[in-house]
């Protein structure tokens, strides 16, 4: 399922939608999980979605927000808050993109408040 | 059912200097020991936690060659579950007695073993496994019943109070805990500190499964299988569709209906508390509370102080049943509901127990 890795080179988050009875799911998988059917195509999420929910992590190094982003689409995504000095949960969200080392991008949300 | 445990015992615990094989033929002399049974009465093993082929292992150190076995891995639910395979095998006569065992040295090895969340989507983010689970369970928990971080401490402070009377557990006479101490704890992975999460000690135990005809024979009293339930869930931290909606409602819900009870018939709760939010959110979705009343939840539970003050040796299901039937034969306790959680909320297990009668 490199594509959806691929795509991120790109800022496209990609997600998996059935084109046998139009459920979207993420992660991707070979089968839709909700009807069976392996008729399955990518397309780009609009970016939106709201905070499920959140926690700081503390380890060696600077504490980051990890959280659950339930998407405009309806599947949630791990991710983290960036630049979002009191997240909440139900916030609104956009994603935004952090460069990986070989020209991936990790899909981060920062707050929609404002924009 | 017509199965029944008849002898439970721990294998020490704390920070033992010991192996694992060690611990689990404490764990396994000592119950059958209780059970008034022998090594060669053994016909059936269930374990995990041991090398490539756990209980193969287990069944050599032992001397044994069962006709049944089982090392089903969901983390520390998998010992409920042990019960119910191991119930339904004694009853369809593939065997007449089973030892269920588990035994860690996570503490003295000083290493824990735990599967990360390797998955290619989620690792990038750097979850904490399973802690950072749990703690946005706990955020979502508290921002949606307008609770704050002291409501959750509370769990914290009462299985203090409660392993204060066990001298086997592992806070044992380190005296009371505040809700104050609770909450200037170092964060993990806010909103859990430190003692928001379970121990990491060694430890283990084993019961002595047969039938309950054989187990009314046998010195001690029966802890009767009244009914079992279980749930698989997610094992991805981003799947559940609502975090506050676990597997413990169906698991719950069948193992009361197989027993022929309802919450309000259960005397005692021995519930998986691996961090301080599992006690609430597991009592409301076992149904002995309204959804954000579990907190207020009165039914004698985690008596021996949990795995918050008592033991946590990584998986911590077996001695949910011990201290279970500990209460069912100690008190005037007369069912019990045992409940196991593995991973992230990943498994659940439920078995209720009762006296015979």
């Amino acid at each position: 399922m490199s594509e959806w890795w691929e795509a991120t080179r790109d800022h496209r988050l990609l997600l998996q939608h059935c084109d046998g009875c139009g459920s979207v799911q993420h992660y991707p998988r070979a089968l839709c999980i909700t009807c069976g059917s392996s008729d399955l195509s990518f397309r780009e999420a609009v970016g939106t979605g709201v905070v499920d929910s959140f926690t700081v992590v503390h380890r060696a190094g600077e504490p980051y927000v990890l959280a659950r982003v339930r998407l405009t689409e309806g599947p949630i995504l791990l991710t983290h808050l960036d630049d979002i000095a009191e997240p909440r949960c139900d916030m609104p969200v956009l994603l935004a993109w952090r460069p990986l080392p070989d020209g991936r991008h990790l899909p981060v949300f920062r707050s929609a408040d404002g924009l | 059912m017509t199965v029944a445990i008849a002898g439970a015992a721990e294998c020490d615990l704390g920070k033992t200097g010991l192996d694992v094989l060690t611990l689990q033929s404490q764990a396994v002399i000592r119950a059958l020991t209780d059970a008034g049974l022998t090594l060669s009465d053994v016909d059936g093993l269930a374990t995990n936690n041991i090398g490539r082929f756990p209980v193969i292992q287990l069944a050599e150190y032992l001397g044994l060659r069962p006709r049944w076995c089982d090392s089903t891995f969901v983390g520390g639910s998998a010992f409920e579950m042990y019960v119910a395979r191991a119930a339904q095998a004694i009853d369809a006569g593939q065997c007449s007695t089973v030892v269920i065992s588990y035994a860690s040295n996570q503490r003295s090895a000083r290493s824990r073993t735990l599967t990360a969340a390797g998955d290619e989507y989620e690792s990038p983010y750097r979850p904490l496994y399973p802690a950072s689970y749990y703690a946005m369970v706990a955020q979502r928990y508290l921002h949606t019943y307008g609770l704050d971080r002291r409501h959750l401490a509370q769990v914290a402070v009462s299985a203090r109070e409660r392993a204060q009377r066990n001298p086997k557990a592992w806070t044992y006479g380190a005296g009371p805990l505040t809700v104050e101490e609770v909450l200037a704890a170092p964060l993990v992975s806010s909103p859990l500190g430190v003692l928001d999460c379970c121990l990491v000690t060694d430890g283990g135990g084993a019961v002595v499964l047969t039938s309950l005809e054989r187990a009314r024979d046998l010195p001690r009293p029966p802890a009767v299988v009244l009914g079992c339930g279980e749930m698989l869930d997610h094992t991805s931290m981003a799947t559940a569709k609502d975090l506050l909606r676990t597997g413990a409602v169906e698991s719950g819900r069948t193992a009361l209906r197989a027993a022929g009870l309802t919450p309000a018939d259960i005397d005692v709760i021995q519930l998986y508390d691996a961090f301080t939010i599992s006690v609430p959110l597991g009592l409301e979705q076992l149904g002995f509370a309204a959804p954000g009343e579990g907190l207020s939840v009165t039914t004698p539970m985690n008596t021996g102080g949990g795995g918050l003050a008592y033991c946590h040796p990584g998986q911590f299901g077996v001695l949910l049943l011990v201290e279970a039937v500990r209460q069912l034969r100690e008190t005037s306790a007369e069912t019990a509901l045992v409940h196991g959680t593995g991973g992230i909320f990943s498994s659940h297990a439920t078995v209720i127990l009762g006296v015979d009668r």
